[in-house]
């Protein structure tokens, strides 16, 4: 059984239609990166496999459909969705304890020996804490609920490096397992390339790219060619191009390392370069057809 | 003999085990515990208005035993109105207090966790909306009722207990007092009319709640401007009064069903004589109240299950 699973997946809003027949598969032990420029859809198909919106189509999240069985599916599915939703009036005891109380798969030591190794006072609220007090906070919590599936959406927003390198190192060391599954959105995609095991591009309600990091490493190579090879390397039809001072950067799809080897210096790229490639060419290509 | 000493996960003892594990959560419950912790309001003002009566009464207390004395005399309504009515007053403060509490309870409850986004993490977790509705209605329906009843049952034995010492103290006699004050009598008056008016006002909590889980902003405003909208619609439209007749039956018919008038000839007046629970609860106009508030409540239910943060 996946645990993600979407076959037409569609959500419009009054004037907007924010997902347009979204297909996906996420397996189980896969961390994915949901990538796409703002307004793209993350959140609403974020919303949607958390029960928080209705949606027209199939979607099935550990086998349950999320709209109609959103009490039971938070027993196996954990959230962050922004940093700013921890209630600000509450304490961080109390933040525990109503955890403790109400979550069957909370494990109310490891949340306390996670904050223990912050500065996080017990007897503090929310809102006297630093906004990445608040994530690590939130962080705790998550991460000592045994869940299958955590949804990560813009989770460090706002926080500064230290933090995001901090959050993203605890999550990979002290909680993922080959038996849990992570879907992550955020801006910072350089951040998270390195814990990635598949990515997706989200582009006006579309899935406009998806693949795993093994294929993204694979196929794609990035080109810094020599003035003098720069023809030869136009050959071999690069799908996008870039100048960085006074260089051409060209990126290659499935053309082989040792091909493009003589014309500069290859490298893999970074998920960045290859979203501006992908979202590049689709607006062209839309523009075209337009 | 084969022993049992076999563990097998699926044997039947080992799911007793695991199933207590997972009934330890109560989240109705913990609910109701986290509504108490971010309102604060619910216990806090009615023992500071009881607080605030019985500093008013300990002034009083000073001149009471003159008072007494004088009023020996007097026609009974004027003895009354001496001893008598500041416990009323005493009760009526704490119980309006605790009216005004559910109001504003209700007001916010459904539309500040949108608003401050945190229902992203109320949602996060394993509880149904149903559930956290329930809670939230148990608030007005429940918790500020116990409150307001025990706060108003504590004020009035401190001020009872306070007046009998003065008074004996000071030879006056409590015979005044305590003729026309039965402990007893007003704590059944007190729980009755906590009760009967938080039955018969369950609708407007029902409709404050609902308005909170669906207005964006200015819940307050909705709350208030739509019933009156109808009624001057109505009247403009068809010079008829038909909606705020039922407003103000809704606010107002109360006492006259809860409790009868005191006869004519009456040398007292015993609250407890005057209740009239057969009468309260054989009219339509609770049971019908009772429909629409739960009515409103499953709205607010559905409502809060499709909301976007706003």
């Amino acid at each position: 059984m996946s645990t993600i699973e979407a076959h037409g997946l569609r959500k419009a809003f009054r004037n907007t239609i924010a997902l347009d027949g979204v297909d996906l598969r996420v397996e189980e032990g896969r961390i994915l990166g949901l990538i796409g420029p703002n307004g793209a859809g993350k959140s609403t198909l974020l919303n949607c496999v958390l029960g928080l919106i209705p949606f027209e189509g199939q979607l099935n999240v550990i086998g349950l459909d999320p709209w109609r069985a959103r009490g039971r599916l938070m027993r196996d599915v954990c959230f962050i969705a922004d940093v700013a939703v921890l209630p600000r009036w509450m304490r961080v005891s109390q933040a525990v304890d109503y955890v403790e109380g109400v979550h069957p798969r909370f494990d109310r030591s490891k949340a306390e020996a996670f904050l223990a190794r912050t500065q996080i006072k017990k007897t503090s609220r929310v809102r006297e804490l630093s906004k990445g007090m608040v994530t690590q906070l939130h962080l705790a919590l998550v991460m000592a609920i045994d869940a299958k599936l955590l949804v990560l959406d813009e989770p460090t927003l706002g926080l500064d490096l230290l933090f995001r390198k901090q959050f993203y190192e605890s999550l990979l060391n002290d909680y993922f397992d080959r038996t849990r599954t992570i879907v992550v959105t955020t801006h910072q995609v350089e951040e998270i390339q390195q814990i990635l095991t598949d990515m997706m591009f989200i582009d006006r309600g579309k899935i406009a790219f998806s693949c795993s990091m093994e294929d993204f490493e694979s196929r794609y190579v990035e080109l810094t060619a020599r003035p003098e090879s720069v023809a030869d390397a136009y050959a071999l039809k690069p799908i996008y191009e870039r100048q960085m001072l006074g260089r051409t950067m060209l990126l290659f799809d499935g053309v082989a390392r040792d091909r493009l080897a003589p014309f500069g210096d290859i490298r893999t790229p970074s998920i960045a370069d290859l979203f501006v490639a992908v979202m590049g060419n689709r607006q062209q290509a839309q523009g075209v057809a337009a | 003999m084969t022993t049992a000493t076999n563990i097998d996960p699926a044997a039947p003892g080992m799911q007793t085990v695991r199933a207590t594990t997972s009934s330890r959560t109560r989240p109705f419950y913990w609910c109701l515990r986290r509504e108490i912790w971010e309102h604060r309001a619910i216990y806090i003002a009615p023992l500071v208005v009881a607080g605030l009566v019985l500093f008013g009464y300990f002034i009083r207390l000073s001149r009471l035993p003159q008072a007494v004395r004088h009023a020996a005399n007097l026609p009974w309504w004027k003895q009354y109105l001496e001893v008598a009515l500041p416990f009323a007053l005493a009760m009526a403060a704490v119980l309006v207090t605790g009216a005004i509490v559910g109001v504003f309870y209700c007001i916010g409850a459904l539309g500040n966790e949108r608003r401050d986004r945190s229902i992203l993490f109320w949602k996060s977790l394993p509880v149904s909306d149903l559930t956290t509705v329930l809670a939230k209605a148990t608030i007005p329906m429940v918790v500020i009722p116990v409150v307001v009843t025990i706060a108003a049952l504590i004020v009035q034995f401190v001020m009872l207990a306070a007046a009998t010492g003065v008074l004996a103290a000071s030879g006056s006699g409590t015979q005044v007092l305590w003729s026309h004050w039965s402990f007893a009598h007003m704590s059944l008056t007190l729980i009755y009319l906590v009760v009967t008016g938080t039955l018969w006002y369950a609708p407007i909590y029902g409709w404050l709640l609902m308005v909170s889980a669906w207005a964006r902003r200015m819940t307050f405003l909705w709350a208030v401007l739509v019933p009156v909208g109808l009624a001057v619609v109505e009247r403009i439209a068809f010079d008829t009064n038909y909606v705020w007749s039922l407003i103000r039956y809704r606010l107002k018919g109360f006492i006259d069903l809860a409790f009868t008038q005191p006869p004519r000839n009456t040398t007292t007046i015993d609250p407890a004589a005057l209740m009239a629970p057969a009468h309260f609860f054989a009219s339509p106009g609770l049971w019908i109240g009772l429909v629409v508030a739960v009515a409103f409540f499953a709205a607010a239910v559905w409502l809060r299950r499709g909301r976007e943060p706003a």
